[in-house]
């Protein structure tokens, strides 16, 4: 074999190697429960069932949870954009006083630990729910809110190179042409920024999408307000987890990241490059 | 940059309003919240009221640091992340110089299972690892021959599966950024090293790894930051920290003293040990963007 024809064979065995643990959940949520938990567990199955799923969606009602975690996931992403995009460009294009305190004041926040800002964003979420019910504990406003927190100093952070790159020259034409500072900010700097756009939107969603520990917190009686995550959970019992119903939901909660993903993959790439190179 | 014109500031401001009132309620009031908490002895009787909040001063961080479970879970803490961060780097920089020596079809396999890897949310991600581990029905034990073994029971067992969890979700993150980087080194500097008769790891060494560098540090510091703050996959894979706490990370172990021992006060201390820790982290990336000339 050629040099490459064994890089080649390294590759495909190792990208197998990592796709294993999906192949194998999705195996899992197709196999007849005997199958599942069966001592001498089989990569295959010979009787592909949907009974895992419709477990996963009728006892712990998934689409319900399927739908919250969308709502916020999607929520949170357009107003990250919209948020950050104003932002990063008042940092990149203006000169003010206190322009390099608030970026590095911005790198900072990344990285108090979220896990430890639980405990106050708790009671903060507690007291609003007297003056805000939505925003506040058992809400979905309130996962919203904390979600577009932790998100928006990334994605400023990174976008600001997009921002950046745009050359001053075509907003100086773009006045010459007699358009309005707004309007250059939405129809010629809002689509040049694009791979940023893209890029800053998959790591907000993921971020929304992913979050375990804030619905833990902060939906404590609202079962019909859970997100996705939480919802897995209630398979995992101490003496016998309904594993095929797990994988189901796994199966059911990675899929819209999953084709989010491959959507935007090459832009992604390129985003990513953007935002270091910048 | 612009050109500085009148209002400018007024503009920037309106601009920023939106991300600044974002940001100062729900990030720099907790923040402030949070040290404020940590002075206190905030437990379950404060919450609802029955008893009044006593000062304690420093008194949570002295109880803290006298502690030997706190030394051994930042002690933990700091090896585990350590070697998740070098897993994940060495993983990811391994991989992103296969898929430059490879033709398009095997890249783009590989990267079709890295993005499945990097798009498995923690929750599912950690489920599946346990499942694939189960004592009992797992394959891995069934292709080992060792069915029955408990792969979460003994400590460093069951932080070795976590760390290997957070690689496979972690690395695509450190490939994908670091194959776009050598991607964009131009043509022609490889070839006038070639034509200057550089060898191979001359190159690497010489050429590649300094137009990387920046890239490199941002990579190191991102994961640093991301495995020094695990949570979830602690949480889900050890059933909230491990028998008797034996695989609790300061995260967890901040989480577990405040809504599960209702030791608000002190796990709010810890929050702040932590949130000290990774500032330093923080100034030390700065430093590094700095010197690699990026300009603030």
């Amino acid at each position: 074999m050629t040099p490459r024809g064994v890089a080649e064979a390294v590759t495909v065995v190792i990208a197998a190697v990592v796709a294993f643990p999906l192949y194998w959940m999705v195996l899992t949520a197709l196999k007849p429960e005997a199958e599942v938990i069966s001592a001498d567990p089989r990569p295959w199955t010979l009787a592909p069932t949907l009974d895992s799923f419709v477990r996963a969606l009728t006892v712990q009602s998934f689409g319900r949870y399927l739908l919250n975690s969308i709502v916020v996931a999607v929520v949170v992403v357009l107003l990250s954009l919209l948020i950050s995009f104003l932002a990063a460009t008042a940092l990149t294009r203006f000169r003010f006083r206190g322009r390099t305190t608030l970026l590095i004041m911005l790198l900072v926040v990344q990285m108090v630990p979220v896990e430890a800002l639980t405990i106050p964003l708790f009671f903060l979420m507690r007291s609003v729910r007297d003056v805000a019910p939505v925003f506040g504990l058992n809400h979905l406003g309130s996962l919203v809110l904390v979600h577009l927190a932790f998100s928006l100093p990334f994605a400023i952070w990174m976008l600001r190179g997009f921002v950046a790159a745009v050359p001053a020259e075509l907003e100086e034409a773009a006045t010459l042409d007699g358009a309005s500072r707004f309007r250059f900010l939405w129809q010629v700097l809002f689509p040049l920024v694009a791979p940023g756009l893209v890029a800053t939107s998959v790591l907000s969603f993921i971020h929304a999408w992913n979050d375990f520990l804030f619905a833990k917190t902060f939906i404590i009686s609202a079962a019909e307000n859970q997100t996705l995550p939480l919802a897995l959970q209630v398979f995992v019992k101490p003496d016998q987890n309904d594993w095929g119903a797990i994988m189901a939901g796994s199966t059911l909660m990675t899929i819209p990241v999953l084709v989010f993903f491959i959507l935007v993959q090459r832009r992604l790439v390129a985003g990513l490059a953007g935002a270091v190179k910048s | 940059m612009m050109p500085t014109r009148r209002g400018d500031g007024r503009i920037a401001f309106a601009y920023l309003a939106p991300a600044l009132l974002v940001l100062a309620g729900l990030m720099g009031y907790p923040v402030y919240q949070l040290v404020l908490i940590s002075l206190f002895d905030y437990g379950q009787e404060q919450v609802s009221g029955g008893a009044p909040l006593a000062f304690l001063g420093l008194g949570n961080y002295t109880k803290l640091l006298s502690q030997d479970r706190f030394w051994a879970v930042l002690g933990q803490t700091v090896g585990f992340a350590a070697v998740c961060v070098a897993g994940t780097l060495l993983v990811g920089a391994v991989l992103a110089v296969l898929a430059t020596r490879v033709r398009t079809w095997a890249r783009m396999t590989l990267f079709l299972a890295a993005l499945g890897a990097w798009a498995t949310p923690a929750v599912a991600g950690s489920t599946i690892w346990l499942f694939l581990f189960d004592a009992n029905f797992g394959f891995v034990n069934e292709v080992l021959g060792t069915t029955g073994f408990s792969w979460t029971y003994d400590k460093w067992v069951a932080f070795g599966l976590v760390a290997a969890q957070v690689v496979w979700c972690s690395f695509p993150f450190v490939m994908v950024t670091l194959y776009a980087g050598i991607k964009s080194i131009p043509g022609e500097v490889l070839e006038a090293a070639a034509l200057d008769g550089a060898s191979t790891v001359k190159t690497a060494t010489s050429v590649i790894l300094p137009l990387l560098r920046p890239l490199l540090i941002v990579v190191t510091i991102q994961s640093v930051i991301w495995d020094f703050k695990v949570f979830t996959q602690i949480y889900v894979m050890t059933g909230g920290g491990g028998i008797a706490g034996r695989n609790l990370v300061l995260n967890v172990y901040a989480y577990q003293q405040a809504f599960a021992a209702s030791e608000y006060g002190l796990g709010a201390a810890i929050g702040v040990v932590m949130t000290v820790l990774l500032l330093a982290v923080t100034v030390g990336y700065l430093r590094a963007l700095r010197r690699s000339g990026e300009v603030l």
